[in-house]
Formats: C-alpha cells, sequence, structure tokens
C-alpha cells in the first residue's frame, strides 16, 4: 500500500470515528413512536465506561428498571417514558457537554446524575440555566447543595438541583465516630485522591476524628489512575496507624489495600460510598477482609420494597454494580416520574413543563424502595440513613445503621 | 524503624518494570527513530495473554506449571501485537514525514485499549490476577513479595541474555549496524526490514514479561494499565538516554528510585508537607528528567544524539 492512502485511509477514518462519537450525544430524539402517547425522557449521566463504571453502570440500569415499571404499570397516563443515558467518563468537561445536551434535547424533563461530586460542580449551572430538574442518586459532597459557605451559612445555589444520597459532612462524621467508638482505633492515616469527592470526605473525616480525640498519624493524596502505592504503604505501616480512612473511588483503593496488606500491615482500610463496591471484593480478594466503608441508606437488600427491583436487575442480567446506588437511582427516577406525572396531563407537556417540574420535584413525598423520599430546602434528601459495612467472608455485611448528626 | 531499605526496594521494582517496558522504545528507537507510543498497550495485551492462558488452563494447575505458560502465552500475544503494529501501521509510513508515524502510534494506543477494554471478557474494570503462591521474604528489615521476586530475576535475565544477543549473535551485530547507518547497513547485504521486525519483536517480548510482573505485582490487569506505566516507560527511556538499551534499564530504575523517595520523604522536609507525597511522585520524577536533559542533553548513557533529532 503507498504511503499516501494510506494516510488517506487513516484520515478517513479518523473523520469517521470523531462523528460517531459526535452523533453519540445527538441521535434519538425521541419522538413518539406510539401514536397516542406522548414521549418523555429522563436523561442519566454517570461514568458508563472506564473509571467508576461499575457504579455508574448501577445507576443507569436503576433508572432503566424505573422507567419500565412506569411505563408498564402507566404510571402517567398517555406517557411513556424513555431512558437516555450519556457517559461522563468522570470527567467533569463531559458531563458538562452531556449536560448541554440534553437540555437541547426537548423531550428530556428530568435527569438523573451524575455520580461524582467533581462532575455535579460543572453540571449544575447548565441545568439550572434552563430550569431542567437535576436529582443525584450519589452526590455527596455538601457544597453542591448548601453552597460554598455550608459550614458557617447555608444558601442554596442551584434550585434544580436534588440528591438522594446523604451528604459527606454526615458520612465522614459517622465514620469516624464508628471507627472511634466502635473500633476503638486511635491512630488513622488518611489518604484522599484530590478529587471532589475523596478530598472532602477525607478532610470531614478527619475533622470529626480529631474532634473525638483520636489522632491522625499522617496524611498523603494520590492521583487517580495510580497502580504503584508501595512507597506510601511502607510510610502508612512505619506510622503505627491501626487504621488507614481513603476518600475516593473504589478504582484506586481496591489496589492500595493489597499493597497494604502485602505489605505486612494489619490494618484494615476504611473508607466512603465510592468503594462501596462488589467490584472492590473482587479484585482485592482476600486482602479486603475487614475493610470497611460507609455508605448512604440503609442496605437494599433488607428492604422489603426493593426486593422486586434486585430481583428485576438480576433478571435483565444488567451490569454494573446496583448495591451502591441502585435504589436510590430508582428513587430519583421515580420522583422525576411523579413530577411528571403532576404537570404532563393527558400527554400535554406545558411550556413551562421543566419549571413546573423543578418545583413538583420540591413538593414530591413517598415511600422509596431504598427509604422515604423527600427534600429538604436545601434539595438535600430528608432520609439521613447511613450504614457501615464491613467485607465478610467475601462479601459486604452491614454492621451499623444509623443516623449521623451533624450538629 | 529506619524505612530508607524498604523505600529503596519499593524503587528499584517498580523502576525494573519501568526498564523492561522502556527496552521496548529504545530498541525501536534505535532503529528507526519512531517513538512508538503503543508500546503501552503492547504491554497492557501482554498481561491481558498470560491471564487468559492461565483461565484457560485447568483450575488446579500449579503455578510453577502456570507461570511459564502464561509467560509464552503473554509473549506470543505481545509479539503478534508488536509484528502486526510495525506491519500493518508503521511500515507503510516509513517513508513519510515523522509525525505521519507518530499520530499514527497515538491512534493505535487508543484503538488497542479500547478493543481490550470492549471485547476481553469483564475487562471494563481490574481482571483479578492469580498470584504466585510463596511469599513473602524478609531481608533484614525489608520486606519483598513474591511478584517482586519474579520482576527482578526477570529483569535480570532479560537484561543479561538481551546484552549478549545485541553484541554477539550475528543478528544483534546486523541491528547495531542498522542503528548506525540504515542505508549503508542495507548495501552492506543487512536485510533492514527483518532487523525492524525483531527489534518490534524483542520489546513486544520484554513487554510482556513486565505486563506478566504487573499481574504478580499489583494482582490485577486493566485495559489502562499501559497508558500511565508506558508514559513513565518513555521517561526512563529518555533519562537514560533512548536509543541506549543499557540506559534504559538505568533509566527505569532512577525514575523508580526518584519516585519513591518523592513520595517517602519529600514530604518531611520543613516547609515541603504540601509538596511530597503520592500525588506528587510524578511531578519530582519529571522535574528529574528536566535536570538531567538540562545538563547531559544525550540522557544518562547516551550518545550520538546530533545526527538522530
Amino acid at each position: 500500500m503507498r504511503p499516501r492512502s494510506l494516510i488517506a485511509i487513516t484520515a478517513a477514518l479518523a473523520a469517521g470515528a470523531l462523528t460517531l462519537t459526535a452523533c453519540g450525544s445527538r441521535d434519538d430524539k425521541g419522538g413518539s413512536d406510539d401514536k397516542e402517547n406522548t414521549t418523555v425522557v429522563i436523561g442519566v449521566d454517570a461514568p458508563l465506561t472506564g473509571q467508576n463504571s461499575a457504579t455508574g453502570l448501577g445507576i443507569q440500569y436503576g433508572v432503566q428498571i424505573a422507567v419500565d415499571d412506569a411505563n408498564k404499570k402507566k404510571t402517567v397516563p398517555g406517557v411513556t417514558f424513555k431512558v437516555k443515558a450519556l457517559d461522563d467518563k468522570a470527567i467533569p468537561a463531559t458531563g458538562q457537554q452531556n449536560a448541554t445536551a440534553l437540555v437541547a434535547n426537548k423531550d428530556v424533563l428530568g435527569v438523573v446524575g451524575p455520580l461524582n461530586s467533581g462532575v455535579a460542580t460543572q453540571m449544575q449551572q447548565v441545568f439550572d440555566t434552563a430550569n431542567l430538574v437535576e436529582i443525584s442518586p450519589s452526590n455527596t459532597a455538601p457544597e453542591l447543595t448548601q453552597g460554598k459557605d455550608w459550614q458557617t451559612k447555608k444558601s442554596r445555589p442551584y434550585k434544580s438541583y436534588f440528591r438522594t444520597a446523604t451528604t459527606d459532612a454526615l458520612q465522614g462524621g459517622f465514620a469516624a465516630q464508628y471507627a472511634h467508638d466502635t473500633l476503638k482505633k486511635k491512630k488513622v492515616y488518611v489518604v484522599d485522591d484530590k478529587q471532589t469527592y475523596g478530598a472532602g470526605l477525607a478532610k470531614l473525616f478527619t475533622s470529626s476524628f480529631k474532634k473525638l480525640g483520636g489522632k491522625i498519624a499522617g496524611t498523603d493524596h494520590v492521583n487517580t489512575g495510580d497502580k504503584d502505592f508501595s512507597t506510601l504503604v511502607t510510610k502508612v505501616k512505619n506510622s503505627g496507624a491501626d487504621m488507614l480512612y481513603y476518600g475516593g473511588q473504589y478504582d484506586e483503593s481496591q489496589i492500595l489495600t493489597k499493597q497494604l496488606k502485602d505489605a505486612g500491615a494489619k490494618i484494615p482500610l476504611f473508607g466512603g460510598d465510592g468503594m462501596f463496591s462488589d467490584t472492590y471484593i473482587k479484585t482485592a480478594g482476600k486482602t479486603s477482609e475487614g475493610d470497611l466503608s460507609t455508605s448512604v441508606g440503609v442496605p437494599v437488600d433488607t428492604i422489603p420494597a426493593a426486593k422486586e427491583f434486585i430481583a428485576a436487575y438480576k433478571a435483565k442480567k444488567y451490569p454494573g454494580d446496583y448495591g451502591t446506588y441502585g435504589g436510590y437511582s430508582y428513587d430519583a427516577a421515580t420522583a422525576i416520574i411523579k413530577a411528571v406525572g403532576e404537570v404532563v396531563k393527558d400527554g400535554k407537556v406545558p411550556d413551562d413543563a421543566r419549571q413546573q417540574i423543578v418545583d413538583q420535584v420540591q413538593k414530591v413525598k413517598f415511600e422509596g424502595i431504598a427509604g422515604p423520599v423527600a427534600f429538604d430546602e436545601y434539595g438535600d434528601t430528608t432520609n439521613k440513613q447511613l450504614t457501615v459495612y464491613q467485607v465478610k467472608d467475601g462479601k459486604w455485611k452491614a454492621v451499623k445503621s444509623g443516623t449521623y448528626d451533624a450538629g | 524503624m529506619n524505612t530508607l531499605p524498604q523505600q529503596l526496594a519499593n524503587g528499584l521494582f517498580l523502576g525494573s518494570m519501568y526498564g523492561l517496558i522502556a527496552i521496548g522504545y529504545t530498541m525501536v528507537y534505535g532503529i528507526v527513530q519512531l517513538i512508538n507510543f503503543a508500546h503501552g498497550e503492547i504491554f497492557m495485551t501482554g498481561g491481558f495473554g498470560a491471564l487468559s492462558v492461565y483461565i484457560w488452563l485447568p483450575g488446579n494447575t500449579s503455578m510453577w506449571l502456570a507461570l511459564p505458560l502464561m509467560l509464552a502465552g503473554g509473549a506470543v500475544v505481545a509479539v503478534l501485537v508488536a509484528v502486526g503494529a510495525e506491519r500493518f501501521a508503521y511500515r507503510p509510513l516509513r517513508g513519510a514525514p515523522r509525525l505521519a508515524p507518530l499520530i499514527t502510534a497515538i491512534g493505535l494506543s487508543l484503538a488497542l485499549q479500547q478493543a481490550v477494554f470492549n471485547w476481553y471478557p469483564d475487562a471494563k474494570t481490574d481482571r483479578v490476577f492469580p498470584q504466585l503462591p510463596f511469599g513473602p521474604y524478609h531481608i533484614g528489615s525489608v520486606r519483598i513479595q513474591s511478584g517482586d521476586i519474579f520482576l527482578v530475576v526477570a529483569a535480570i535475565l532479560c537484561m543479561t541474555a538481551l546484552a549478549f544477543f545485541v553484541r554477539l549473535s550475528r543478528t544483534g551485530r546486523a541491528m547495531q549496524a542498522t542503528a548506525q547507518d540504515p542505508d549503508t547497513a542495507q548495501l552492506m547485504g543487512i536485510d533492514t526490514n527483518r532487523i525492524i521486525v525483531i527489534a518490534f519483536a524483542i520489546g513486544g517480548l520484554f513487554a510482556a514479561v513486565a505486563g506478566v510482573a504487573y499481574g504478580l505485582k499489583y494482582g490485577s490487569v486493566k485495559y489502562d494499565m499501559g497508558f500511565q506505566a508506558g508514559l513513565k516507560a518513555f521517561t526512563a527511556a529518555v533519562l537514560g538516554g533512548i536509543g541506549n538499551i543499557y540506559g534504559a534499564m538505568l533509566g527505569g530504575l532512577v525514575l523508580g528510585v526518584a519516585e519513591a523517595m518523592a513520595t517517602a520523604y519529600i514530604a518531611d522536609i520543613p516547609g515541603m508537607e504540601q509538596l511530597g507525597g503520592q500525588g506528587w511522585a510524578s511531578v519530582w520524577a519529571f522535574v528529574l528528567l528536566i535536570l538531567v536533559l538540562l545538563f547531559r542533553p544525550q540522557g544518562l548513557l547516551g550518545e550520538r544524539v546530533a545526527d538522530r533529532a
């Protein structure tokens, strides 16, 4: 083959690939395939490939099941719901592009997502300008709902943003309390991944743990995508810490815990909901035994209402982990569906439907599959349940559920 | 307890892996002056090739029997990918301007990553890699994992074999000749196309060994593992003097130790608390690279840069 023709082909392929990628966010305008029914699209934004994708897929299919249920039960007469899932790859800029694409699609009346707090910071403004309701099943950074100065003066930055997950202010404190009071840990080494979620959680854990009288043996930060933690775990081991607290996602912590135990440190790793995933145990194997994690809500499989959801998820053989946010995603989608039911009558979508739906979501109150669903004046869930899980015999076992008063 | 010996060891283990991968960059560059950015992905396919062999073997196979087979499987896959890349992606562009093969390499790297991501079963997240059933060992205060032992032994054996091969064998001398002057070498009757294929194959072979070592050391392989490792190995090759195989190994070791020292100790220097630790390790590694290149632009062991660049 002549070099020139090869360049031409490569260029053509590259151009083709770029066009295809661009299509991903533009195709599927919805439209009504059913003559009588109006199509309402519920957008999903989460990492569906790469980092964090196990939990991200759990969100996508949690919403899918909620939508399927609503269509089957005809929750909103005259409306057929559809899911439009976009992949943000856990990259804030991609999330913002997705938000713009969802806003531009007239059929989208609500969005579930994103997974990552750092991505959410880039999406809120876009949705708020368009009055499009956004409910995150998993964002836990306090400033998303309570403003930058949430510790001193709470003020809600975006009226269209809600979440079904509790905040890190509670999660970090809950973890610190459990580590100090129940596990009797005295010296903790704190590591985070420098992301909005991870760094925030680590900071809140640190301050609560100190307040309880615990000591911090040392702190360090890792980069997302790091694989070699041998130097770090040597430092942890030599610091004499009796626990390692990690603020971040399972992608790094599952490798970190293995190297920690391999280095001979017999201390557990404790993390937040970002690492509460079956993938964590699968990858870390036996070395994950005894590790802990807090997560939002009470365990999905202990709630009778969630049984059908889990059965549906398993029956459809959906990929990803439903355990972390699947239930919350289902509830977030249901909140949007219920709001749509109040606004769209007989399949007629009013001109200011998006604005009305934001108002309706604020008022929503129902018994979800992961607990009661309602939002306070900041858009936070009124369900402040948290649970500590521990790896026992290769499974996450709930060891303590409760609420935490940030005080 | 003094952590210096352990941290040095950590750095040397990490550096051995960088070195093994860096060989592939440096050999290819030495002969065709091409920076094969897809080499990190060749390393990754080596790891996945070995994993496939392990999965295919009956469940009760002893690791002693499985490991050589896994190495062979990883090597076959990585060498095939490397040679295939040379034949179908780089050779057609041999006469083209430098930028064309470079961009092709980046495209190939993305394509390989996505191929494994999409088509290898359950490769969307980490795939668990089997572990050697012995270790850890203690030498003084230093704790050594079985995976690290494999890594160091493999690195030493591979380097020695390569050194002898390049110096003493007929093919090895032909490689040296091609590296010095491809046109004259061809006039002297050396089949330069064959030599180039061999350079890619050896790079692939070393990458496969590194891929297996990676799996044994970290307990899992992932479709994107080649990105960061490849970047660091490329840095190691430049640090040691690109085109020089001993330089690649030395560069790898220096880089590994530098990262370990930066992670372990910089935060202890008063006033530097914010600039140390794992998150800054790469920054310090690149500071070192810049310093070395300022004073020795040809790298630690490099030579004859003028007629290359």
